[in-house]
């Protein structure tokens, strides 16, 4: 028990849960704008892996730092941008656009991949975010080093919190997300844009999915591989529903997460003697599974979440 | 201004049509990335038909490949009949292939004919616990499905990871992280000289007509069917929703453990942690290709084999990349996601609808 306490009070294990929950918590966000709007977006996973290899490879390519993000989320955008003329205007089945999308940015990510660099069997590595670390501020007890240990992503992820819950909840254009989201006959009926308001709320929120993979192959790591977001889109899916579809308790939720994988991974160390290593690496996905459950009853979901509306059509 | 609404009719030439030219769309599509890979479309594509009718060899691992597709695809045809997303097939194909290694490695002293019999039972048993498991948590919790089943594949995948190194990890093995290999009287038996296409395939074949006679004929398929297009009012009928849930759960998980039976008994003699190159997540796509419909599930799986098998073959004589399969297989099932659509709605300009509407 005093390891474990020891594990928790220690400076590294708080910078490594944040680190861990950065691409969650970009993916959450992502997802959580999309099914705020009424669409469930399961091309996440597919997402994830173009914003990881286009970011990467942009970047590898010479477009500096900013510019594979930029390239990361106008790709994601790309893709989500397909979801949506699927499931918004022409009102397909959400489950399965968004399978269809998740394997087909993947096959594209890897295709693409495969093409550019035909014979390698390890990829080149780019130069990643460093931490940023600002002079002072990093001198902080305890604080400074958790906070000031992370790269400009993570900043970005735990500012985009901030930007997500400011215009879901205090700006007109949240309040017409939302609407559209719970009633969209509602805002048709204001003169808004079902569709538009659907469509763009999906192509920002695979931006932001994008940004996500993004992180791995600009900061987490520095390069691209195959496999490499193994599962970390539906987590996401699960953890937004863990937050009731709220910012606050998205992050939360993120950093609960990235704790817990911190966690396993020091525990794996310590008593790895005992268990084999493979019970660690489940503990993600079982974390997840058990948040579902304990939140699915209780869970506020948009009240028009997977159903299609069609103008002129009640 | 334009309007959708949906069509008065479905003609039966939409549903036949629509899948048949997705999957040509789906093909065409692909001589973007050929072109972008420097390759002649052209030729790629004839490499592609050499690689699938070139030789009876050929056509047979068309043929072999196609086998879990089948498998698969049935798994999520009848469960998405029933509007219950198992997208778990993956996992529940890796369930099946370790119940069929740890029964059929000479563990349990079984005599000769008894041994393929249980294999396979215990294979589906297998899957079918894998599946009414999420069942389980969405009924009396609420949990999505999908989620669960999705997050399932890879705690299943990590679990297999850790059987192979463990228990069922074969001591001949030279410390390579297999499983010890299935009795010879445990396989299924090949069906043609020199040839990997295996007895799986008539299995599957099998299990395909009964589940299209079962879904058409029987009152088990009705109440499949009503569950699927309305759960509210099947409930109101009278019929016990959960019960059918469960039902077609422990069918559709079961199917998919077969298709890891028949790759381990069949094929592969032995389990590894890479088995199956994502046949659980294709068979979604045979599935809408196939319209949800078993005997369509069959067509479906051959085409999907078929641009694999080609697609390999292409890429060994042209070096374009084989991920180019994976790139046609997700294509067409956006294109027949898109087709369905046009089969169902039009599309009309305002003011020349009829005049009752």
């Amino acid at each position: 028990m005093m390891d474990i306490l020891n594990i928790l009070l220690s400076e590294s294990f708080w910078a490594a849960s944040l680190r861990i929950a950065t691409p969650l918590i970009f993916g959450v966000l992502g997802a959580l704008i999309c099914e705020r709007a009424g669409v469930l977006n399961l091309g996440i996973e597919g997402i994830f892996v173009v914003g990881a290899m286009c970011g990467w490879m942009a970047v590898w390519l010479g477009a500096g730092l900013w510019g594979g993000v930029l390239v990361a989320a106008l790709a994601g955008g790309f893709f989500g941008l397909l979801h949506a003329i699927l499931t918004v205007p022409l009102g397909l089945s959400q489950h399965v656009s968004g399978l269809g999308i998740t394997l087909f940015a993947t096959s594209a990510s890897y295709y693409t991949y495969r093409t550019a660099l035909p014979n390698v069997s390890s990829p080149p590595r780019i130069e990643p975010f460093q931490p940023l670390d600002l002079p002072v501020l990093s001198d902080l007890p305890f604080l400074g080093s958790v906070l000031f240990q992370q790269t400009a992503l993570t900043w970005l992820a735990l500012l985009l919190v901030v930007v997500v819950w400011y215009v879901l909840n205090r700006t007109a254009l949240g309040v017409a997300i939302k609407a559209v989201g719970d009633n969209p006959d509602s805002v048709d009926a204001q003169g808004l844009s079902v569709y538009g308001l659907r469509i763009g709320a999906i192509v920002v929120g695979s931006a932001l999915m994008a940004l996500g993979g993004a992180f791995l192959t600009m900061s987490a790591f520095d390069a691209f591989f195959f496999g490499m977001v193994n599962g970390r889109g539906w987590v996401c899916i699960a953890l937004v529903i863990f937050a009731s579809w709220r910012p606050g308790k998205a992050l939360l939720g993120a950093l609960l997460f990235g704790a817990f994988d911190a966690l396993q991974v020091r525990l794996q160390t310590e008593v790895g003697a005992l268990v084999p290593g493979q019970v660690f690496l489940m503990v993600p996905y079982v974390l997840s599974i058990i948040a579902l459950v304990i939140a699915a009853r209780s869970a506020d979901y948009p009240r028009a979440l997977l159903t299609p509306w069609f103008k002129g059509q009640r | 201004m334009i309007r959708i609404e949906p069509r008065q009719t479905q003609s039966r030439a939409f549903t036949l049509g629509v899948p048949i030219l997705s999957a040509v769309i789906a093909l065409g599509f692909a001589a973007i990335p050929l072109l972008a890979a420097g390759a002649n479309p052209i030729t790629a594509y004839a490499e592609m038909f050499r690689g699938v009718f070139g030789s009876v060899f050929a056509f047979s691992e068309v043929l072999t490949r196609a086998t879990p597709l089948i498998f698969t695809g049935l798994a999520a045809a009848l469960a998405f009949r029933a509007k219950l997303w198992n997208i778990g097939a993956e996992g529940q194909l890796y369930l099946g292939a370790m119940a069929a290694v740890a029964i059929g490695s000479g563990v349990l002293d079984i005599s000769g004919i008894l041994l393929l019999p249980l294999i396979v039972l215990m294979g589906a048993a297998a899957g079918a616990a894998g599946m009414v498991a999420p069942t389980y948590l969405k009924t009396r919790f609420g949990a999505d499905e999908v989620v669960t089943t999705l997050l399932l594949n890879f705690i299943i995948l990590i679990f297999v990871q850790m059987m192979l190194e463990g228990p069922l990890k074969d001591p001949m093995g030279l410390g390579w992280p297999q499983s010890a290999p299935v009795l010879d009287q445990g396989m299924l038996p090949p069906l043609l000289d020199r040839m990997r296409v295996h007895s799986g395939l008539i299995l599957a074949l099998i299990l395909a007509g009964l589940a299209q006679f079962m879904l058409a004929r029987s009152v088990w398929g009705f109440r499949l069917r009503a569950v699927g297009e309305n759960a509210a009012a099947a409930r109101h009928a009278g019929i016990n929703v959960n019960r059918s849930l469960f039902g077609v759960a422990i069918l559709s998980g079961g199917l998919a453990g077969l298709a890891g039976v028949s790759e381990v008994a069949g094929l592969k003699g032995y389990l590894t942690a890479d088995l199956s190159p994502g046949f659980g997540y294709t068979g979604i796509v045979v599935a809408m290709l196939a319209g949800l419909s078993p005997v369509g599930v069959v067509i479906a799986a051959l085409f999907i084999a078929s641009v694999f098998v080609g697609a390999d073959s292409m890429s060994r004589a042209m070096g374009v990349s084989s991920f180019l399969a994976d790139l046609v297989v997700s294509m067409s099932l956006l294109c027949v996601l898109v087709g369905g659509f046009v089969a169902r709605y039009r599309i009309v300009r305002a003011g020349t609808t009829r005049a009752a509407s």
